[in-house]
């Protein structure tokens, strides 16, 4: 329940901070004047959207500049909407914001899903490997049974999934994959060329191979809302690749501007039609089939690491909590900090710190800093239950262990820690069941659980219905039997056994 | 054991043994002793201290003086003092409200020191609960859980309990408490063959008739004292103490 209400007070500090961000953004002109809010996701977005180093209120960026050249022809001023990269398109669904920006992939779902924009940059897929390996991991082909990351929700994360051998490995953000690459966790990376081009400037000792895996374009997605607005977008495009305002705007951020683009923008300005892929997309029952097996893999994960986790909480938890029932002053207080501090800092912010934070000492495999984020964490709250249940237990129990001969130890063991296990077992169910919750935060640190499976799925499928459906099922499947095994348990305990 | 001293019969010997708590002297030096095959009882007001004295023999409190003899080894405040665990061997106890481990079956319970204490095979164990709740009239109790116990029977079962250790002395809490008169004067005659194996049974009791009827030696307590004690119709029949008068003085007469 505190974790709630503590989640509660962060994501309100978090909601004020970023009003205030926005506010000051929009530095407002003229009042009178309409905006055009844009949404876009500036983590790790240059040279798409980000903050500026030197003002961090103020954004930079070809799609920053696209935008504002969209605003101002429309007569509007833009304003900023920061939006999750894989929540964009739900987002212009919502109508949060009118038009969105952020390196924004042409794909077949995403057309048919959301109103999508003529393309206006083609970009490459290129593979990213450790300078060493450069002679040997050339292509995909060579990758065979490796870790292959990249950014999730991407046609990139697309064709990892679709390739046979390789071990796809979806990140949250484009950094990591990157540092991840340099430190040896994972020995390719498949992304963008802009996103790989800044990488290999950042960390030493990468290359990328020229050659394109694939190639696709960037385009503006529309809100449903308003519906003339796509026609405009398309036409202020239009009209500045034709007199140079676009090519001027790519030129600025250093690397962007190549030789593919003045072949798109003719291709773009002849026709009206919208280019890109334009293969069918898969039917509901087509993608849910393809992803079911991913499904089935990532619950199958979620349980496994929520098991052991559990099992881990539990033997720390019991071993703080005996030493904060018969510790000396020094070891409790030991103990109570470890405990405050677990309980008072987001278990996200643990997981970064064990897997990001102190990977340049020791770094460790994405599933056992997730084991140890998550075990760790929840031994704090495990303990306190532990602590209560021990003290729960009645003091003549104890003394009539005492006076047959057991000796503190055997108390312990064999009289006061099965009755308090017995006290602290309901607490515990819930916790396990909050723990196999929780363990969707792992995904950050690359670790394909359930949660993120699904959300995967449903960018791709364009819809949450199925995909929302199918994850709470799984998710019940392995929270209920635990429940009613707990139920069972309580029954056994309490109720006569024969009369 | 059967030595030449004068003590050799005595099993129990409490000599001045003083507790106190904050600022009250919960017993002010209290001195008796129990021989082998005698039943003891101690008898006082609410408050006398009668709980105490059963607690601090069973090592169970910490002395603020005294001593407390059984069967030769010593308990003191002091640092030669020998430790609860050593004593503890030679002592059996029944608590007032019985204590048995909730989450064990009768059996369990009685079979649970004997494995882990006295290193019995568990097969071992097991036989002798058996006998022993037999003996005590509730074996067909023995896979029951305490809760589904009645007062009686885990009665029973507490004292197989402790009998499962073989204690010389066997100290217990108002074991008359809960139990209507036909109840008590079996409980009498059980704790008088006891008795009469050869061990010390030191208990609590707020029921003259039941002293009457089954005790050997009668000692009353008073503000942390003993005020009285010797053989107990001649006690209760002819009081000498205020406190063993206000003892027999009933509601109803």
């Amino acid at each position: 329940m505190r974790r709630r209400a503590f989640a509660g007070i962060l994501i309100a500090v978090i909601g004020v901070s970023a009003h205030l961000a926005a506010q000051a953004q929009a530095q407002a002109p003229t009042p009178a004047q309409p905006v055009l809010r844009w949404g876009g996701d500036p983590e790790g977005g240059a040279p798409f959207v980000q903050a500026d180093s030197r003002n961090p209120n103020r954004l930079v960026g070809f799609d920053v500049d696209i935008a504002a050249l969209i605003a101002s022809e429309l007569g509007r001023r833009p304003e900023f909407v920061q939006i999750t990269f894989q929540s964009l398109d739900q987002s212009a669904l919502r109508g949060d914001f009118d038009i969105g920006l952020s390196g924004i992939e042409n794909t077949p779902a995403r057309r048919q899903m959301v109103p999508t924009s003529i393309p206006y940059y083609q970009f490459k897929e290129v593979l990213t490997v450790r300078e060493a390996d450069r002679d040997r991991f050339k292509s995909l082909a060579d990758l065979g049974g490796r870790k292959v990351a990249t950014l999730s929700g991407t046609i990139a994360a697309d064709i990892l999934g679709r390739t046979a051998g390789v071990i796809a490995t979806p990140y949250d953000d484009d950094v990591h994959p990157y540092s991840d690459l340099a430190i040896g966790r994972v020995d390719a990376v498949l992304l963008d060329h802009l996103l790989a081009d800044r990488a290999v400037r950042r960390e030493k000792g990468l290359y990328t191979h020229p050659a394109a895996v694939a190639t696709s374009q960037y385009v503006v997605i529309v809100s449903p809302k308003d519906p003339g607005m796509l026609d405009r977008v398309n036409d202020i495009l239009r009209s500045a690749m034709r007199d140079g305002r676009l090519e001027a705007i790519l030129r600025k951020q250093p690397g962007v501007w190549n030789d593919d683009q003045p072949k798109l923008f003719q291709a773009m300005t002849a026709t009206t039609a919208p280019e890109g892929d334009t293969s069918a997309p898969a039917s509901w029952f087509e993608t849910t089939r393809a992803f079911l097996p991913k499904l089935l893999m990532a619950a199958w994960t979620t349980l496994w690491l929520s098991c052991l986790a559990m099992v881990g909480a539990v033997v720390v938890g019991i071993g703080i909590a005996v030493g904060r029932v018969y510790g000396s002053r020094s070891t409790r207080l030991v103990l109570t900090t470890y405990v405050e501090i677990m309980r008072g800092t987001p278990i996200l912010l643990q997981l970064f710190v064990i897997y990001y934070g102190i990977a340049s000492v020791i770094a460790l495999d994405a599933y056992i800093a997730a084991l140890l984020g998550l075990g760790l964490n929840y031994a704090a709250y495990e303990s306190e239950i532990y602590r209560s249940a021990l003290e729960a237990v009645s003091k003549n129990q104890l003394d009539a262990a005492r006076v047959l001969g057991l000796t503190e130890g055997q108390v312990l063991r064999l009289v006061r820690t099965p009755q308090a296990l017995r006290l602290a077992l309901a607490p515990m169910t819930n916790d396990f069941v909050a723990l196999l919750k929780d363990s969707s935060l792992v995904s950050v640190i690359a670790v394909p659980e359930l949660a993120k499976q699904t959300q995967i799925f449903a960018t791709n499928m364009g819809s949450w219905i199925i995909p929302g459906l199918m994850c709470a099922t799984l998710y019940l499947a392995m929270s209920l039997p635990v429940a009613y095994v707990a139920r069972r348990l309580e029954a056994r305990w309490k109720a006569p056994t024969t009369a | 054991m059967e030595g030449a001293d004068h003590r050799m019969s005595n099993v129990l010997q409490v000599r001045g043994l003083r507790l106190r708590r904050g600022p009250r002297d919960i017993l002010a030096g209290v001195d008796f002793e129990a021989a082998r095959g005698e039943l003891l009882v101690l008898m006082g007001l609410s408050g006398a201290g009668k709980s105490t004295v059963l607690r601090a023999i069973a090592g169970l409190e910490k002395l603020d003086g005294g001593e407390i003899h059984i069967n030769g080894v010593e308990l003191t405040s002091g640092r030669r003092s020998a430790s609860p665990a050593a004593l503890r061997r030679k002592i059996g106890m029944v608590f007032q409200s019985h204590s048995l481990f909730e989450h064990l079956t009768a059996l369990e319970n009685v079979c649970l020191a004997q494995v882990h204490v006295l290193r019995l095979p568990r097969t071992e164990a097991v036989a002798r609960a058996r006998e022993l709740l037999d003996q005590l009239g509730v074996g067909e109790r023995a896979d029951a859980l305490p809760r589904e116990l009645s007062g009686g029977e885990s009665q029973r079962v507490a004292i197989a309990r402790s009998l499962a250790m073989d204690p010389s002395l066997l100290l217990l809490d108002e074991p008359t408490a809960s139990l209507d008169p036909a109840r008590r004067n079996e409980l009498g005659l059980s704790l008088r063959r006891l008795a009469a194996t050869g061990r010390a049974l030191v208990l609590t009791s707020h029921d003259d008739d039941f002293v009457r009827e089954h005790a050997t030696r009668l000692v009353i307590l008073a503000e942390g004292r003993v005020v009285e004690a010797g053989e107990p119709r001649k006690v209760l029949d002819s009081p000498l103490h205020p406190a063993t008068r206000a003892l027999l003085q009933r509601p109803s007469s």
